[in-house]
């Protein structure tokens, strides 16, 4: 196996809080806390070296949607954005609610030897939200939780009893908290962009009712429970004091929600259209501000490619999300700058948080773990257009900006991944 | 935010997709042109030759026949020609998607679109995808807007009240799904109409609508007295009995407009509707027909208010 060294590198270590310039060995796929002879060497003067990024949604679209994405496609773009572990939803075609399909996906994710995958496995058979699934066995296959991504569980009875099984055998459920009632027919924020343009609302409350009954639930079931994609306010408010409770939740905001609100629907631009919807300008305040404090465990991209032909429609009609996997270091740092934390503890809600929220090990640079880090340079400005995003989705709100902080190089398991020259 | 799609570089109309965010001087513009337009509705000859030579493309995505209609006697009048697709029924339930459909007609020569489409945006979207010498005219986008109809109240208000700054003008009924309300309300409040109103249910109130400058009422009498002006809103059947109303008996009891209600407001009110009207749903029809309605004269306004928004964005 390759020995390989990062020079004169600026090592920002969120877990241990360690910043200071230094170099970084890796033997055997591992980080080494010995000085050895490398085989490889990274110079890396002037730019930073922190672990790899931990996306916990991006949608890969395969099984079922090759001609959004495919595995490779969107591999590429998780190395290029230095994603080098993410959490795929169960949200596929047909969704992951076998074994078998599970198996496949990680087989095909290792063969194409990049990013590591980590599938979410469905909570109810094909998403309906009646019949649970075979748990047990697809946590053999390789779920690291179930899930219902964006489809409703409507029967508050089914959810109580998955949410029991699941904590039965100690497995993790990860939920969007959003009434399916309230939220029906709607595709915006229920407030006064939504009425201006005429679009059906989402009421901020459908999120607070449904997360409500699902603490509600924790508290009866033990089960632990992550919270996916909060959008209001009042939300991060109860996960604060459920924490405080000592209930074992933890959250995460989707990246375009810490940045974004409803004032960007502009004229009815598609690429805002999202799950759960951009709501006001406060909320996104408390969402940034949740996250720095560390309420929010972690920012995703909630990465979901999505063909022009289905977002050059109608706001209503087009569908719902966005690219994320090569925005989410720059939109992070973005954040990080605005709320004037240091580095270490901005990078942390992508890397050693939700690492801790996965239970891996990597996430972290120490002796003994796994060898999975990005080297950026955090200054370097780069324009959003579709010819730089490798991801086959080009839909992002973002498309023209100019952000800071660009990838130089990716790697996994001790093997560069992704080289930009 | 991107630049206003309605106006070209020089500030002048290009398309009419929605009244919010027109100044004020192109609304009193439009309003100004349509004068004369009412005159040659009442010419032996009704016509003048401003849009010869040119197509105006009627697309109804959504069926309607009054405003439709309405549009093609405007162009005709103009001069134009007139070509009516009833896409509800024709290429879009093949699968057909909406810019594809316009690409082809586009490829048809056409100079004015004027789109009806049942998704609050969809004009925007053409607009963005037509060419610099085509323009586009939204008669009607979800809830969104319903321009040419907020321009013939906006009409007819001047027609009979002057001036826009003493006024008091009550909108009443379902704003919530109402495009014709949104439109009229940006239009008042534009040309400084300095209280404007809103009567009705809770539920018939979309979020946050005071953001739009208007003051809300629940109970109808509070909320017409001294009036000017009454709009009565158009009640959609599948509204009527559900989770939003019980009962259209019970809607017509509060909010339905009668003699006793309009007598709380000025004695030389008008009553406007932008049809079609349910009668002892909304309204009653001794007001309807009664001396303060205003509402036929509403449909002949419309045609010269359409008029001049199609020879004002066709000359631009």
């Amino acid at each position: 196996m390759t020995k390989l060294l990062i020079k004169g590198a600026r090592i920002v270590d969120p877990a241990s809080g360690r910043d200071e310039v230094g170099d970084v060995f890796i033997a055997d796929g591992k980080i080494s806390a010995n000085n050895e002879k490398a085989d490889q060497t990274v110079e890396a003067k002037g730019l930073v070296v922190a672990p790899g990024l931990i996306d916990l949604s991006a949608r890969l679209r395969e099984p079922g949607y090759e001609y959004k994405a495919t595995l490779e496609s969107e591999m590429d773009a998780a190395v290029a954005g230095g994603v080098t572990s993410l959490a795929c939803p169960p949200d596929t075609d047909p969704p992951l609610d076998e074994p078998g399909l599970v198996d496949m996906l990680r087989r095909r994710a290792k063969a194409l030897a990049r990013a590591r995958v980590y599938p979410i496995g469905a909570l109810t058979v094909k998403l309906a939200g009646e019949r649970l699934t075979e748990m047990a066995e697809l946590s053999e296959a390789g779920c690291v939780a179930f899930s219902q991504a964006n489809a409703p569980l409507a029967d508050t009875q089914v959810l109580w009893r998955a949410m029991q099984y699941a904590a039965t055998f100690g497995f993790p459920v990860w939920l969007r908290a959003e009434d399916r009632s309230l939220a029906h027919g709607g595709v915006a924020h229920d407030g006064e962009v939504a009425t201006r343009l005429g679009l059906p609302g989402i009421p901020a409350f459908a999120e607070t009712i449904a997360l409500d009954t699902l603490l509600q639930l924790v508290r009866a079931t033990g089960s632990r429970v992550h919270v996916c994609r909060l959008s209001s306010a009042v939300a991060v408010e109860m996960i604060r004091a459920a924490k405080k409770e000592g209930l074992p939740v933890s959250c995460d905001v989707g990246i375009h929600h810490v940045h974004l609100s409803e004032m960007d629907l502009g004229y009815y631009d598609s690429h805002c259209r999202l799950e759960p919807p951009l709501r006001s300008q406060r909320d996104r305040a408390a969402l940034a501000a949740g996250l720095a404090e560390g309420t929010i465990d972690c920012a995703v991209s909630d990465h979901t490619p999505v063909d022009e032909d289905q977002k050059q429609k109608p706001f209503s009609e087009a569908e719902p999300g966005a690219v994320g996997l090569e925005l989410l270091l720059p939109l992070v740092l973005k954040w990080g700058a605005q709320q004037k934390l240091p580095l270490a503890k901005t990078l942390a809600r992508v890397t050693s948080d939700p690492a801790r929220v996965l239970g891996v090990q990597s996430g972290r640079i120490a002796p003994g773990a796994p060898a999975d880090l990005v080297v950026f340079d955090p200054a370097e400005l780069w324009r959003v257009v579709p010819e730089a995003l490798k991801s086959q989705g080009k839909n992002t709100p973002f498309l023209g900006y100019e952000l800071a902080g660009r990838v130089r190089t990716t790697i996994v398991a001790g093997k560069v991944v992704y080289e930009r020259r | 935010m991107a630049a206003n799609p309605q106006l070209n570089a020089n500030g002048e109309l290009q398309h009419l997709l929605c009244i919010e965010g027109l100044p004020r001087e192109i609304l009193t513009q439009i309003l100004d042109t349509a004068e004369p337009f009412t005159g040659v509705t009442e010419r032996e000859v009704k016509k003048v030759p401003l849009l010869r030579g040119k197509s105006v493309f009627n697309l109804f995505f959504e069926a309607s026949t009054r405003t439709r209609t309405t549009f093609e006697i405007a162009a005709k009048r103009l001069s134009a020609d007139v070509i009516n697709l009833n896409i509800a029924v024709s290429s879009q339930s093949k699968g057909e998607s909406l810019l594809d459909t316009v690409a082809n007609l586009s490829a048809m020569q056409a100079d004015v679109f004027v789109v009806r489409h049942a998704s609050s945006g969809a004009p925007y979207l053409i607009a963005r995808h037509v060419k610099p010498h085509e323009h586009v005219i939204n008669a009607g986008d979800g809830r969104h807007a319903h321009p040419t109809q907020g321009l013939l109240d906006l009409y007819t208000i001047r027609h009979y009240k002057k001036d826009f700054t003493r006024l008091t003008v009550a909108i009443v009924g379902d704003v919530l799904h109402s495009r014709v309300a949104r439109s009229l309300i940006h239009g008042l409040t534009t040309l400084g109409v300095p209280e404007v109103r809103v009567i009705g249910p809770q539920t018939l109130l979309p979020a946050g609508v005071e953001s739009l400058g208007v003051r809300v009422f629940h109970d109808m009498r509070a909320g017409l007295k001294d009036c000017d002006v009454v709009v009565m809103l158009r009640l959609q059947n599948e509204r009527m009995n559900g989770a939003l109303l019980p009962s259209a008996q019970e809607f017509f009891k509060h909010y339905g407009l009668t003699a006793d209600k309009l007598a709380l407001a000025r004695s030389d009110a008008i009553v406007m509707h932008p049809g079609p009207m349910n009668r002892g749903v909304e309204i009653d029809s001794s007001v309807a027909d009664g001396p303060h309605s205003v509402i036929l004269p509403q449909v002949t306004f419309g045609i010269a208010v359409r008029m001049a928004v199609m020879s004002i964005v066709a000359g631009n």
